[in-house]
């Protein structure tokens, strides 16, 4: 057998000590520590456990989506028959994934049933061309590229260049599962060497009438500009090049017949030949991306697609993602906004609800928000001006999103940086019965879930906080 | 466009479509604002690549980009070049925000050793250093040496290092953060009525100070030398402008 050496072992056991330390001290680092110090003693761990997986493993990686697609891509998995080995939301990078497979090895260091395994990895933009060689993976999902976090990543087209350049050097089979619409995105197929199952939208019903400002990929490789049918989001869309003949592909898994409403979203998923209907518990077009990448994915491993379309009827919401609560009689939803593409989005998804609207916006500044705010600014908030009766803001950069909003013409009537406050003082304004939708960055989301869940007693997570 | 009013000062927002990537239409936002309270009208043209510019404008407005798209906009912007400076001599007001500022001064050598003509409104060169230099990453504190303007804000994104030339006047000493260059402590410069800046956050939202100073020089512009005009204090502006202040005396790199 793919056992490890006397090296990874020691390794193993020192990770899987630090993580359970971590975790009775009730500190956060609980998912990373354990990868670290494993992966610091071992380098070649995760190379080793990888190749135990009996179904290889596939990768997630894009802007936004990530979480919902390896969430929703781990119970088609499972509705299969497999027994699927995921990372935590959140611990994304090369220490989280090394704790991954630090908890699941028996103290030898094998995986258990590796036979049935398949790795499901959710990937940060930037480290998956480091990852790609170290975890071969049949198949790789890339969701869209979105502009997100500058301050962190650079400028959007270094985050494609990492991409290809990895995929170019890389010489084992993959399947690529791109977004069609997203011509950054879809592109990567071009280097006809590997497998390419294509995913998108075919339906023009819910195109934008008229495009976002927040627009991140308007030039072709040729240099022409992009011309577009339909916008669906920011640049992903009906696209084509006037300067060449490259174009957007008609996808081999696809969505017709788009229903959007407030809380679940209908469409009729296509697979080749295939057709079935589908409903899904969450809201908003982005919504409808992640289930065809789940879908696409699932196709591109060989899933059936009874497994695929029971997992999307079946998953409730990832970590912090539409997740919802109640709380003193109001219905609490958390809607994850980090950068204008995910914020416009989320303000559509709020437009599709007809009550009166009580919005708690939280901006966080920290690390994994993003330290710049400006991205604010790119969102179209102006879009739901009309339709915000109660506008409370939040978090360290409560009084940045106040002036972004009084600018848009709906003025706060709190700006308050404790979440906790901020969220008593948008419960209070909400009539019993009624909803508090929150739109969050990520550590506010991590703050005010905490919240949540002490005060409902729902299920605390682990989410990596480094 | 819509038509405007009566009275209406006239902005030009060059290549909004490709140079747009820092939020910069907040300071469109912000002055649309200033002069809606004063019940004046804003017409916005935004003008493309290779659009032509209007006979005259009162204030000029253009925001960053990377590399490639700064590469897109270089010819066009050289062929506006002599209007542009013109109206700079004229007092038109100007704000040039990262990419564009680079793009105001001489010149901006890419990090490719590409060298992009600027259309010089700004007495300034922008290099960039050798491949393993950081970019200069994060929270700004600076001292406007606009008397009026006092502190600014915001934050900064770039690779490029930019240096005043003998006629080259800063727009402000930085106190936390990298400004020009990182070195001699300049941030922006200052040509008649233009601005040119690394800052962005958006910079006009949370800088009221020079907010006012560059919508009335646009006013100005428009109404004669002699026209006066009301400021206003504006609490969201304020607290966002201390929230800044705070985070960067916090966090930002301390200039010595």
């Amino acid at each position: 057998m793919t056992g490890i050496g006397f090296r990874e072992r020691g390794a193993l056991l020192a990770g899987r000590a630090a993580g359970e330390a971590a975790r009775r001290l009730g500190r956060g680092g609980g998912t990373a520590l354990p990868g670290l110090v494993a992966g610091t003693l071992a380098p070649r761990l995760i190379e080793r456990f990888a190749a135990q997986l009996g179904y290889g493993a596939i990768t997630v990686t894009g802007t936004n989506g990530k979480t919902t697609t390896s969430h929703l891509l781990t119970n088609t998995a499972r509705a299969a028959g497999l027994q699927p080995l995921t990372n935590r939301s959140g611990s994304n990078l090369e220490r989280g994934i090394a704790s991954t497979f630090v908890d699941a090895a028996t103290p030898a260091g094998t995986l258990p049933d590796a036979s049935s395994r398949l790795g499901v990895f959710e990937l940060d933009e930037a480290v998956w061309p480091l990852l790609l060689p170290r975890l071969k993976p049949r198949a790789a999902v890339f969701l869209n590229l979105f502009r997100d976090q500058l301050d962190r990543y650079g400028e959007v087209d270094s985050v494609a260049e990492g991409w290809e350049r990895a995929l170019a050097a890389y010489a084992s089979p993959i399947a690529l599962v791109l977004n069609v619409d997203d011509p950054s995105v879809a592109l990567l197929g071009e280097s006809a060497r590997n497998e390419v199952v294509g995913f998108g939208i075919e339906d023009r019903g819910v195109a934008l009438i008229e495009a976002e400002h927040a627009s991140d990929a308007r030039f072709c490789r040729c240099g022409a500009t992009f011309r577009y049918d339909a916008v669906f989001m920011g640049h992903v869309g009906l696209w084509r090049c006037p300067g060449c003949a490259r174009a957007r592909t008609v996808p081999v898994v696809a969505a017709r017949d788009v229903r959007l409403g407030a809380d679940e979203t209908r469409f009729t998923l296509c697979v080749g030949e295939r057709g079935a209907e589908v409903a899904i518990p969450f809201a908003g077009l982005y919504s409808v991306y992640n289930a065809l990448a789940c879908a696409a994915g699932a196709h591109a491993l060989g899933l059936p697609l009874e497994a695929t379309v029971r997992a999307l009827a079946e998953s409730g919401p990832a970590f912090g993602r539409q997740e919802r609560f109640e709380v003193d009689g109001r219905h609490v939803r958390l809607l994850l906004a980090k950068n204008p593409t995910g914020m416009n989005e989320v303000l559509r998804t709020l437009l599709a609800n007809t009550e009166p609207l009580t919005l708690l916006a939280l901006l966080n500044d920290g690390i994994q928000d993003g330290q710049d705010v400006s991205w604010i600014y790119d969102a179209d908030i102006e879009r739901i001006a009309g339709r915000v009766v109660t506008l409370i803001a939040g978090g360290d950069r409560a009084d940045d999103m106040a002036l972004r909003c009084a600018l848009a013409g709906f003025e706060p009537v709190v700006a308050e940086r404790d979440i906790e406050r901020a969220l008593d003082a948008a419960i209070a304004r909400t009539p019993a019965g009624g909803r508090v939708e929150v739109m969050t960055t990520y550590t506010a989301m991590l703050a005010v879930r905490a919240i949540l869940a002490r005060r409902t007693g729902a299920q605390p997570y682990w989410e990596e906080q480094a | 466009m819509t038509r405007p009013p009566a009275r209406a000062v006239r902005i030009v927002t060059l290549y909004p479509e490709v140079m747009n990537v820092y939020a910069d239409r907040g300071n469109l936002f912000a002055v649309q604002a200033r002069c809606s309270r004063l019940g004046i009208g804003c017409e916005v043209l935004p003008i493309g690549i290779g659009d032509s510019l209007p006979v005259e404008a009162d204030l000029v407005l253009i925001g960053g980009g990377q590399d490639r798209e700064q590469r897109r906009i270089a010819l066009d912007l050289l062929a506006k070049g002599p209007v542009l400076r013109d109206w700079a001599d004229a007092d038109t007001a100007m704000l040039a925000v990262c990419g564009g500022f680079q793009l105001f001064g001489d010149f901006y050598r890419t990090a490719q050793g590409e060298e992009l003509p600027g259309v010089r409104v700004f007495d300034a060169i922008t290099v960039t250093p050798a491949p393993g230099a950081p970019r200069c990453i994060g929270d700004v504190l600076a001292d406007a040496a606009i008397p009026e303007v006092g502190e600014l804000v915001g934050f900064e994104n770039h690779g490029g290092r930019t240096y005043l030339g003998p006629r080259g006047v800063p727009l402000a000493r930085v106190r936390y953060g990298y400004g020009n260059n990182g070195d001699d402590g300049t941030e922006g410069a200052v040509y008649h009525e233009a601005i040119g800046t690394y800052l962005h956050g958006s910079l006009l939202p949370k800088n009221p100070a020079l907010l006012d100073r560059l919508s009335f020089a646009a006013l100005r512009h428009r109404y004669g030398a002699d026209a006066t005009f009301e400021s206003f204090r504006d609490e969201y502006a304020e607290r966002a402008h201390h929230a800044a202040a705070d985070v960067a005396r916090s966090r930002g790199r301390r200039n010595v």
